[in-house]
């Protein structure tokens, strides 16, 4: 009989997420967070963090796509200094050094670790974080971001989820601080959590809530990516100035000849256009129950 | 040697025991190790329930110790460098009354800082001590009251030859501490006793680059709040005795006013947390120190605020600091330390210590981490950043000078009658008004009331500050002697 390893992600209290594992390559417990590499038949190579699905080589594309694209392509031309938080894997680096008209790219990842384990067994994600307009620091993004103020024209916070150390990036004082970090038509895009499982629609709702108090323009769009919760995954897009339909100019973008797997000039509309009850608790004053 | 011992925990060693040989309990508590009260059982857990047991054989009894809590007092006195401690379970506040009603007869004269937590006072009604008051220093700037100046012991001292002891607060609850080791010396040359409240004091006896903790400076007595920085169950403490203290009558003083009952929860967690303090204190509070030192940075750095600490030291009410203590002044962002208190916890989830008129205070701690303070700091940066505005107009004094004139107890069990807070003025108030926290008195029994106290009353609690004392839970009307 063949050796039965899998991996299995509790989405839910009672619901389970599992992805049969041909080998379990790295493991260790950085000063954070546990970190865990696995190789997949179906999935690929892929890593975990506290044992929570982060990427996996196989459908990467479609987040890194979705958190770069989308706010890049609304003012490719524009956007010139940038601050990622998070995004340890370098694939959101990887997708904004696409971009020649990006003069600095400030990233800050709390954990060291991640980067190192990502720049050994991903090479095709972490590849681009040597490049030289990228400054990575090993900080906790909220410290970094209390000190910046109307510098940054694209804030990108590519988090865990808001439990463990990713926490401090869900706040108001985190989203309060990265209006004071951004220019006047700058843009922050976060990771916003799924609408479908009550935990994870629960910190959907807050943070968009909490975002919404500061910005005037605040806007949520989806993609779909099969490792997450439930598959339906939710970013969100705020600016003092600028909406991400309204001001897009896809001609500008598409002149740029960039190749993508994921994005195109119509999802980037499209995808803005939500299912009804994730409007609806969007739009809710009422939190959900867990 | 020392380690080897102090790694013994025998009060937690035999519940454990206890709870293995499964006794039958046809005893008190009536929940019978949580069966009959399913509810709590779920909210406090099966093994907390299962601990909640009554005094017996094997396990001793807090009045009268013979055995594993004999032994447990033993370590903590060795842990703490005490001749003796003991272990309390009705608050530090206890500590605080069992120190006064043995260094003082009814009649007798203490010396105390007016700043004294109200538990202080709280013993010269029940015992009838009559305090002689030594106003603290005041910080004018930052409106906080802070340790004794030696002058005004001395002074004190010698217009009061017969008191029988000086009260210290080591430190205050900012952190502040006096001179103990001089006022330790000029007390015992007048054969008085020094008694300190180290209700925030308890790590002194552990961490290094402290201010030096009571019982090292030589003092009689000292309250220590181990549930505050040591990590024991909320309401557990210790009462620490010098050897010019006969431990025996200690005990009996205690016992006048102690449960019969004492929890084995709370007297567990005083056992096990002494021996985490002994064996680990010295790298837990560095790194608490280091924590304290980081987020004092961080907050100075974002303007506005004043993180204070050691640059305040001045050789004699601002003897020493507590540096774990994260005191804030914030009024020249033109906020009350109590609206950021407010602001905090309503909008940004942080419950911090307490906020008063200028000033809010921040324990840390040995369960706090670096991604936490990020948060305090950058939350702070934000309440700046949103609601800072002219300070102009802010009440500026904290310290109010006490006219005395009736003990306390005397104000306090005199015929009294109720009247406005606002047309007070002139009266003698008969019974306490404080912020809690702090738990400092505005106005003790027998104090005169001046406008200038009405005036601060009236604005602490327009600003929200969570006042206690009066029988009027509303602090709309107040006692005053009749």
């Amino acid at each position: 009989m063949d050796l039965e390893l899998w991996y299995t992600e509790q989405h839910t209290e009672n619901v389970r997420f599992s992805i049969k594992i041909e080998k379990h390559i790295y493991s260790a417990q950085s000063e954070f967070q546990r970190i865990d590499v696995f190789e997949a038949r179906e999935f690929g190579r892929f890593f975990t963090l506290d044992g929570c699905m982060m990427i996996t080589e196989k459908d990467e594309f479609i987040y890194h796509d979705m958190i770069v694209h989308v706010p890049m392509a609304t003012r490719p031309d524009k956007i010139k200094n940038v601050l990622v938080i998070g995004a340890g894997d370098g694939g959101s680096i990887r997708e904004l050094t696409r971009y020649k008209t990006i003069e600095n790219i400030d990233m800050v990842e709390i954990d060291e670790e991640v980067v190192k384990v990502c720049k050994k067994y991903f090479p095709n994600t972490a590849c681009k974080l040597d490049d030289e307009r990228v400054h990575i620091y090993y900080e906790d993004g909220l410290k970094f971001v209390r000190t910046k103020e109307n510098e940054y024209d694209l804030i990108i916070v590519d988090s865990t989820d808001p439990f463990g150390p990713g926490e401090g990036l869900f706040t108001r004082e985190f989203y309060g601080n990265c209006y004071k970090a951004l220019n006047e038509n700058g843009i922050l895009v976060n990771q916003h959590e799924s609408p479908y499982y009550n935990s994870y629609a629960k910190s959907m709702q807050r943070t968009h809530r909490r975002i919404k108090e500061f910005f005037p323009i605040c806007m949520v769009y989806q993609a779909h990516i099969p490792t997450y919760p439930s598959g339906h995954w939710l970013f969100g897009f705020a600016s003092k100035t600028v909406h991400a339909i309204d001001d897009f100019e896809p001609e500008k973008w598409e002149a740029l000849g960039l190749k993508t797997k994921y994005y195109n000039t119509d999802i980037h509309k499209g995808a803005f256009y939500l299912p009804t009850y994730v409007k609806e608790l969007l739009e809710s004053d009422e939190e959900i129950e867990d | 040697m020392i380690d080897e011992r102090q790694s013994k925990a025998p009060i937690f060693e035999a519940l454990s025991a206890y709870k293995k040989k499964r006794i039958v309990p046809f005893d008190v508590p009536g929940h019978k190790q949580g069966r009959g009260n399913p509810e709590l059982r779920e909210l406090l857990g099966a093994d907390a329930m299962a601990l909640d047991v009554n005094s017996s054989k094997p396990l001793d009894n807090l009045c009268h110790p013979v055995s594993v809590i004999k032994e447990a007092e033993e370590l903590a006195a060795e842990a703490f460098g005490a001749h003796h401690a003991f272990f309390m379970v009705n608050g530090t506040t206890s500590a605080v009354q069992a120190m006064i009603l043995t260094a003082c007869k009814d009649g007798e004269k203490i010396i105390m800082p007016r700043n004294v937590h109200r538990s202080a006072i709280n013993s010269l009604i029940t015992g009838g001590a009559i305090p002689v008051y030594v106003n603290p220093g005041v910080n004018k700037h930052l409106g906080i009251p802070l340790g004794m100046s030696i002058e005004d012991v001395k002074k004190a001292i010698e217009e009061n030859p017969g008191a029988k002891a000086i009260f210290v607060n080591n430190p205050t609850y900012y952190g502040v501490c006096s001179n103990l080791e001089e006022i330790v010396k000029l007390a015992h040359e007048h054969n008085m006793l020094v008694l300190a409240d180290e209700a925030h004091g308890t790590h002194f006896y552990f961490g290094e680059g402290l201010p030096v903790p009571a019982i090292k400076a030589g003092a009689d007595m000292a309250a220590v709040s181990m549930h505050k920085t040591g990590g024991s169950l909320t309401q557990s403490s210790f009462l620490l005795i010098g050897k010019s203290q006969d431990k025996s009558y200690v005990r009996q003083i205690i016992n006048l006013n102690q449960t019969t009952s004492g929890s084995y929860l709370l007297l567990s967690s005083l056992d096990i947390s002494r021996r985490n303090l002994a064996l680990r204190g010295k790298e837990i509070f560095k790194k608490v120190l280091d924590l304290a030192n980081y987020a004092r940075d961080e907050v100075n750095k974002i303007g506005g605020y004043y993180a204070f600490a050691n640059e305040l030291v001045d050789g004699d009410a601002f003897f020493d600091f507590d540096r774990t203590k994260l005191s804030i002044y914030t009024r020249d962002i033109g906020l009350a330390g109590i609206e950021v208190y407010d602001i905090l916890r309503d909008d940004y989830g942080i419950q911090i210590e307490f906020g008063d008129i200028g000033n809010i205070l921040a324990i840390i701690s040995v369960g706090d981490r670096y991604l936490e303070i990020e948060r305090l700091v950058s939350s702070l940066s934000e309440i700046k950043r949103l609601y800072s505005r002219d300070k102009a107009g802010m009440f500026d004094h904290e310290y109010i000078s006490p006219k005395v004139v009736l003990t306390p107890k005397e104000a306090f069990f005199t015929k009294k009658k109720s009247v406005p807070v606002k047309e007070s003025k002139g009266m003698v108030s008969g019974e306490f008004v404080m912020c809690y926290p702090p738990g400092i008195p505005i106005l003790a029994p027998g104090e005169y009331i001046t406008s200038e106290i009405i005036d601060y009353i009236l604005y602490a609690k327009e600003k929200g500050c969570f006042l206690t004392g009066p029988q009027d839970m509303d602090i709309e009307n107040i006692n005053v002697i009749a």
